[in-house]
């Protein structure tokens, strides 16, 4: 698939701001759920599946939380 | 209606004890302190008066208002003479009367004859005292004296002005400029403009304060002497800013000849700028589209038709395309510029006709961050204070906001109050107006560098913490004490002290330290801010950082205090709260909510999707990408407004159904497939929300030119795609809006009647609306403190592009100047320069008025420099009003981590000397004028 950088870096700032908060990757995973519409979030999530190249690494366990939060 | 005369009460109105004395014979009773003038007004008994009117402090020189007291000696002057109690008072005797005869008498001696409309209070004056002829003609007079006509909306003619001083006194205590003078003694003395300069070229800001003070006709409006004595008037609220002021629209027939800012209007209390009182001519500009248009390609030029054919065309397009590419590649856009029914209706279809929630607004590209900062801290997406609120504040924090152009009106409180002793901390890489103006110094201006506002507050956080300044009683009562303790930790730690903070942000850290110190211990503290603060990459993070310092010193829930976002647009505070945002429903509620959602499915008759929707940027993107098909875009321009202009094109270029619902055939316009033309705030019915949560009425003045209202037109689309709406009036819009959200759940428009206005939350709790929020307890219970750690934008300056440009607006232009382009403002702001300083112009071997290159990694555009000190070396400025320039072609596509609001703060540039105007913007400006063409009417391929 075609590298979705700017959702890359957009997940990236969102995981930069959890990274100092108490909820950590929850709290991106959660801002994730609320905010991005089904298809980003399935883009990074494939993206992700792929190996997640340039995520940061709590991005990658926000993505990773969404996917075991999947039905 | 009727024309709406205001009463004069002749002084201000004073709070003070009851005092009880007797005029003409009848007991009043009025507050102490209060003139013998306005005591009388107030039992009904008018004495003559000139240089005396409610909106300014008493004066006592026209010599008028004499009245007798008993006891006392002489005449003394009703309006500088305060009540006193069992004060005995005549106003009328034949000595009295002689008096005023003679100042009458005097008056007209050299008072040029005119035609009067209505505003001669001399004139009045006579006519009641029966002077008909001067005994004094014939003597020396001003007539002839040139009038002063420089100004395009009003005129001064000294020979009808009697020297009151009202205009000069309303520029200095109502608008705040004090650009007017009494120049000159005895009879030599007149009005002058600034050092005796035309009022153009002077520093008048032409609020026209002075126009509506003049007693004499002196000072009038070009449209009076134009058209003619206004007939009738209609009570509404202003189209522009966010301060949302109430005028007098006053009409001669269907013409209307002034905007008069309404004593009454709560958020303006009779004041007005620029814009609002004169800038309405686009409402009859010539380049005004009436009748709706189509066209199958963006190439064709567009064709005229039927409102049936618009909307038939519309409605199939999207069907169209929903049928081949699906729901989700529908979506709209809310106006921050429309009213709240408009928005809610828009936002209405999206969701309810296509069962997806992508709609936004353009609030997404100015206080989203506020949203969600003020959401998480506090509980709600909104400011905590009313705007009297500033009356009480001994220390104002003005970030990132520039009020004297963005919200002028408010502007002038800020300036009234610091000229009474408040306090200033400007926050700003710029040196706005405010940092230095007559009678005002802020105390510390800490010129940041662009792009670190959360180091500059992270570190204040630091001072008031490790110097023992938090307010720990309010902390503890009123906060989650577990959040601040874990706060207190993060920000006292060593790194971010102001010294070490330094280096990165630019300001002295004993400034800092010494701004910090004031803003805790200084009394009442408010932070007033602005997009200098959300258009960032922290935008979300600054917000909670003030939430956060507010919280930690106690500034909250009463008069004076508080966190208050200057919303830029009329209507962003309505449009954000009417479910604009793709992830929520109105009031603010999430869409994932299934309590809500059913509550709106039930109303609405149709299923909600219960995941977030696309934001506008994300929109383009997917186009882009080609997803994301048909767009309905009401009252806004996206490709002049947003950032990376060349992305924003590129995504609408890829649409194959574009609908503009617009007063202009605007920038967005270029790629639009159906144009619906919009009627202005002056021909429709509804509400806007300003800044301070207060809903007010917007009134139609006028019938819209265009045929209909904007809630009617997308009413007609709505029912046109099959799904029925019949609204036969906006208040019934309203009486949905509130039977759907608690905060508006006692908002109706019987109600707006009564009160005038009303404040969100305004429901059983607080039936008549809530001016300060926060009172005992924060919306979400205890105030949240949240770490907001600083994180430098990936938009890097470098050995490329060594400059960091900030964008912003200037007072006589509104946004992308739609409006305001098209109206006499212009002669003030021809075009966006770029503010660089000497220093870097020099580098650059860039003069003041030379072309110069703007770039950055983005695009790039031309423009003229202006030499200024008053941004720092390293920083430029422009602003975004005319298309020619297309500032956004340079600014880049970074954007908050939350919200996505653009960073259009810091974009890293270069600048370079240039011949002219770039060849891309030649590019640009013939390819908008080639869609632009209008086709004789015809059926479309």
């Amino acid at each position: 698939m075609t590298r979705p950088d700017r959702l890359i870096a957009m997940a990236n700032q969102i995981a930069r701001f959890f990274d100092s908060q108490r909820e950590g990757a929850a709290g991106a995973a959660n801002h994730l759920t609320r905010y991005w519409d089904p298809a980003m979030r399935a883009e990074i999530i494939a993206w992700r599946r792929g190996g997640g190249d340039g995520l940061a690494p709590l991005a990658a366990q926000a993505v990773d939380t969404l996917i075991d939060a999947a039905p | 209606m009727a024309r709406v005369l205001e009463f004069d009460f002749g002084t201000p109105d004073v709070a003070g004890e009851p005092v009880t004395l007797t005029i003409d014979g009848a007991a009043v009773t009025v507050p102490a302190g209060t003139s013998i003038l306005r005591a009388a007004a107030i039992a009904g008994i008018t004495i003559p008066k000139l240089c005396a009117t409610d909106s300014l402090e008493a004066f006592g020189s026209c010599r008028l208002c004499l009245v007798e007291i008993e006891g006392r000696a002489g005449t003394p002057a009703s309006c500088t003479t305060p009540v006193a109690a069992a004060m005995v008072v005549r106003t009328g005797s034949d000595q009295l009367e002689r008096l005023r005869r003679n100042v009458v008498d005097l008056y007209l001696s050299d008072h040029a004859a005119h035609d009067d409309h209505g505003e001669c209070e001399l004139h009045d004056l006579a006519a009641t005292l029966g002077v008909s002829e001067s005994r004094f003609a014939g003597g020396t007079t001003h007539a002839g004296l040139p009038c002063d006509e420089s100004n395009p909306y009003f005129t001064f003619d000294p020979a009808k002005c009697i020297v009151c001083s009202r205009c000069v006194r309303a520029c200095d205590e109502v608008q705040g400029t004090l650009a007017l003078t009494v120049q000159g003694r005895g009879f030599a003395s007149k009005i002058a403009a600034s050092q005796d300069e035309l009022f153009l070229s002077s520093e008048c800001v032409s609020c026209g304060a002075c126009v509506q003070a003049c007693p004499t006709e002196a000072l009038v409006e070009k449209t009076v002497l134009e058209v003619g004595a206004p007939e009738r008037s209609e009570v509404t609220t202003c189209g522009y800013c966010g301060v949302g002021c109430t005028f007098k629209a006053e009409l001669k027939g269907d013409d209307l000849v002034r905007m008069v800012p309404w004593k009454d209007g709560k958020a303006n209390h009779g004041h007005a700028c620029v814009k609002g009182r004169f800038a309405w001519g686009y409402a009859t500009h010539r380049e005004r589209v009436l009748e709706p248009m189509i066209r199958a390609s963006i190439e064709d030029p567009w064709q005229t038709v039927s409102w049936d054919e618009a909307i038939a065309h519309a409605a199939s397009e999207f069907a169209r395309i929903e049928a081949r590419y699906g729901a989700h590649s529908i979506g709209g856009i809310t106006s921050s510029r429309c009213t709240n029914e408009e928005t809610y209706l828009v936002q209405k279809m999206i969701r309810a006709r296509f069962g997806v929630n992508n709609v936004d607004t353009c609030a997404r590209v100015c206080h989203s961050p506020t949203g969600y900062g003020l959401k998480t801290t506090l509980g709600t997406s909104a400011g905590t204070q009313d705007f009297d609120s500033v009356e009480h504040c001994d220390v104002m924090v003005v970030i990132g906001a520039n009020p004297t152009d963005g919200h002028p009106v408010f502007a002038s409180r800020m300036k009234r109050r610091l000229r009474a002793g408040a306090k200033l901390i400007v926050i700003d890489p710029r040196r706005i107006d405010l940092v230095r103006t007559p009678h005002i110094e802020a105390a510390h201006h800490l010129s940041l560098r662009p792009g670190t506002n959360v180091a500059v507050l992270v570190a204040m956080a630091h001072t008031i913490v490790t110097e023992g300044l938090v307010n720990e009683p309010f902390v503890r009562e009123r906060c989650d004490w577990d959040e601040f303790q874990a706060w207190a930790e993060f920000v006292g730690r060593p790194e971010h002290s102001p010294e070490r903070s330094e280096a990165m942000t630019g300001v002295p850290a004993a400034d800092l330290r010494a701004a910090a110190r004031l803003y805790a211990t200084g009394g009442a503290a408010a932070f007033y801010y602005g997009l200098g603060v959300t258009e960032h990459s922290q935008g979300s993070t600054a917000v909670m950082a003030i939430a956060n310092l507010a919280m930690a010193t106690g500034n909250y829930g009463r008069p004076g205090v508080g966190v208050n976002p200057l919303r830029g647009q009329n209507n962003v505070q309505g449009a954000c709260d009417m479910g604009s945002f793709p992830h929520e429903l109105t009031g603010y509620r999430h869409i994932s909510d299934a309590g809500v959602r059913e509550s709106f499915e039930a109303v609405w008759g149709a299923p909600l999707d219960p995941e977030p929707g696309l934001r506008i940027p994300n929109m383009l993107d997917a186009a882009v990408a080609g997803r994301f098909k048909a767009l309905y875009v009401q009252g806004e321009d996206i490709l002049q407004s947003d950032p990376n202009t060349r992305h924003v094109a590129a995504g609408l270029a890829a649409m194959e159904c574009v609908v503009i619902h617009d007063l202009f055939l605007n920038e967005t316009a270029a790629y639009g497939h159906v144009f619906l033309p919009g009627s202005t705030f002056l021909e429709k019915d509804g509400t806007f929300t300003n800044a301070e949560r207060r809903i007010q009425r917007v009134r139609k003045v006028i019938s819209p030119r265009n045929g209909y209202e904007d809630w009617q037109v997308t009413q007609l689309l709505s029912n046109a795609l099959g799904y029925p709406m019949a609204y036969a009036h906006p208040s019934q819009i309203m009486d949905e809006i509130a039977d759907l959200t608690p905060t508006f759940a006692g908002v109706s428009y019987d109600l707006l009647e009564r009160e005038g206005s009303v404040q969100w939350p305004c429901n059983a709790a607080a039936p008549v609306g809530t001016p300060v929020m926060h009172m005992g307890q924060f919306v979400r219970g205890l105030g949240r403190f949240v770490v907001t750690e600083y994180v430098p934008t990936d938009e890097k300056v470098g050995p490329r592009y060594p400059l960091l440009l900030t964008t912003g607006r200037t007072l006589s232009q509104y946004n992308v100047g739609a409006q305001t382009r098209r109206t006499a403002n212009v002669i003030w702001h021809e075009e966006d320069v770029l503010e660089i300083h000497p220093h870097d112009a020099e580098e650059r071997g860039v003069q003041h008025g030379d072309w110069v290159t703007l770039a950055s990694r983005a695009g790039a555009t031309a423009l003229r420099a202006c030499l200024t000190d008053r941004v720092a070396p390293g920083v430029v400025y422009t602003t975004f009003h005319h298309p020619t320039t297309q500032a956004n072609v340079v600014t880049t596509d970074y954007s908050d981590w939350a919200t996505n609001c653009p960073e259009y703060k810091v974009t890293a540039v270069q600048v370079s000397p240039s011949n002219g105007p770039s060849e891309w913007q030649s590019r640009y400006e013939a390819m908008a004028d080639r869609r632009r063409r209008v086709a004789t009417r015809g059926p479309v391929a």
